[in-house]
């Protein structure tokens, strides 16, 4: 799926998180995009999804305009988005099984067994085959983030959305579900954008990056030239974690 | 200064009031959008009333009954200062099916499911639950809400039979230990004065108080923000507004049986 953001904007009362955002992700990318907490990077994926309006601006995916759909012409684009939250979004009353099989009863025709073949073959991408029958309550951090991978890409969508994917994680399994996230990319060939202030995460993922500051674009560009850049703000932004590196205490 | 700062406080009550009501009306409507289209959630409206109902089952029993025996203890000496103790069965039979069952029972059903489903649906909100659910092409209003009003819908008529039965039989522990008298008495005395009209409306009326109870905590936990905090106030809120609304509208359908059962 090809996503293009034109003119976007918006607003909280008189707290401006968006002004005038224009970008296009292309088909099988992977997008990173940076930012301080609260400049809108959340917000943005929000509304690229239309779980929020914006209050002005345009948003396409595979050329048609969703802020134009109805609801169920937008649902028929929405089965074939995957969205991962930060806090992994698993519904607490459902097991596991429940959880993954709740899309597929629901958006798609597929037998009893049918479901039962995707439901494990979806575990064992994340390695969480044993967790099947557990509720989520049940399930670790690092757990639930997998779950929530794996409830996003059982319906075999084009574009996933990834809303801090590693936050709160320690570092192997960060590095874990970053190469899990690159992995889906390439197996499925899907398009993903992925929200994240993890250097680690997105120096596995990115091939494309975008840095928020004001409710704008301040950076956009391969990864790798975001440490050879004279911005002051940037460098501020990359230095705790990035310089530490060129300073060799990875 | 004083004065000013009370006159705003004053209106920004009123309009979150208004707001309130707003929203509950644009719920309303859109409830009765969605709950004639497919696909119908048989399933989740009947796990909600087995849950609902079961839960809510011990605590409305206990109280139907002493909702009853007080009845009948209370009104019995007054009864037998006009001379009237024989009436006792039928005043308790009637105060109870037309208007303490379905008013007492409608407000426990308040306080133990409306708010009860306020957090709930508030924890699905601040946790991005029916988020995850819209973003998967899934109409989060008709699996949560529709299923959970239609629930408290039908579960609450249910209910307040029951009490019913449970409040008179109070009344007859009462009447037993006063009067000395045997049930076969005690229901040949109540039964020729209960009416159809006496019966019908009480039971309709809790059609609309089990509305009440599920649009009211459904909104409030559906809109609920702000965290843990959110829910807390859902929570406290839902049942606070499903209560004061059961009483308004308890009013307004007294008025209009009496209009056309005026008996």
């Amino acid at each position: 799926m090809v996503v293009e953001v034109k003119n976007l904007s918006k607003s909280f009362g008189n707290h401006i998180v968006l002004d005038n955002i224009s970008l296009k992700i292309s088909e099988g990318e992977n997008f990173v995009i940076f930012g301080r907490s609260g400049t809108g990077k959340s917000v943005l994926l929000k509304c690229i999804v239309r779980l929020l309006l914006p209050d002005s601006g345009e948003i396409f995916i595979d050329g048609q305009n969703i802020l134009n759909l109805s609801e169920k012409e937008l649902n028929k684009i929405r089965k074939y988005i995957g969205f991962v939250f930060q806090s992994s979004a698993l519904y607490d009353s459902m097991t596991v099984k429940e959880n993954l099989e709740f899309p597929l009863i629901r958006n798609f025709e597929f037998t009893a067994e049918e479901r039962e073949n995707k439901i494990r073959s979806v575990l064992e991408k994340v390695d969480l085959a044993g967790a099947i029958n557990k509720m989520p309550a049940e399930l670790s951090g690092g757990m639930k983030k997998r779950i929530g991978l794996a409830r996003s890409i059982i319906t075999e969508p084009k574009l996933i959305l990834y809303d801090e994917p590693t936050t709160g994680l320690d570092p192997i399994t960060t590095k874990e579900i970053s190469h899990l996230i690159v992995e889906l990319q390439k197996d499925l060939n899907v398009t993903a954008i992925v929200v994240t202030h993890d250097l680690v995460c997105a120096h596995i993922v990115a091939n494309h990056a975008i840095v928020l500051k004001d409710g704008k674009i301040r950076y956009e560009g391969a990864l790798g030239k975001l440490t050879s850049t004279d911005d002051e703000f940037l460098n501020d932004f990359f230095d705790n974690e990035y310089f530490e590196d060129k300073n060799g205490r990875k | 200064m004083f004065e000013s700062k009370r006159y705003y406080q004053l209106e920004e009550k009123l309009n979150e009031f208004f707001i309130m009501l707003g929203g509950i009306s644009a719920f309303s409507i859109a409830f009765f959008k969605n709950v004639f289209l497919p696909p119908y959630e048989f399933g989740e409206v009947k796990k909600h009333m087995d849950e609902l109902g079961v839960k809510t089952l011990p605590i409305v029993s206990v109280t139907g009954f002493i909702i009853g025996l007080v009845l009948a203890m209370q009104s019995q000496p007054v009864m037998a200062r006009f001379g009237a103790e024989s009436f006792l069965p039928s005043m308790v039979a009637l105060s109870v099916v037309r208007e303490l069952g379905p008013v007492i029972t409608a407000l426990i059903f308040a306080g133990r499911v409306s708010s009860g489903i306020g957090a709930e649906l508030g924890s699905m909100r601040v946790t991005e639950q029916i988020d995850a659910m819209e973003v998967s092409a899934i109409n989060p209003f008709k699996f949560l809400v529709v299923t959970r009003v239609l629930a408290c819908v039908f579960i609450l008529p249910m209910l307040t039979v029951y009490v019913d039965f449970i409040a008179i039989l109070g009344g007859y522990a009462a009447v037993a230990l006063i009067l000395n008298m045997n049930f076969q008495l005690y229901v040949n005395s109540l039964l020729p004065s209960l009416l159809f009209s006496d019966v019908l409306p009480g039971i309709a009326k809790t059609f609309f108080f089990g509305f009440i109870v599920g649009i009211v905590g459904s909104y409030k936990g559906y809109m609920a923000d702000n965290g843990t905090v959110g829910v807390g106030k859902a929570s406290t809120s839902s049942v606070v507004i499903s209560s004061l609304m059961i009483l308004v509208m308890d009013m307004v359908l007294v008025k209009i049986t009496l209009i056309f059962w005026s008996l």
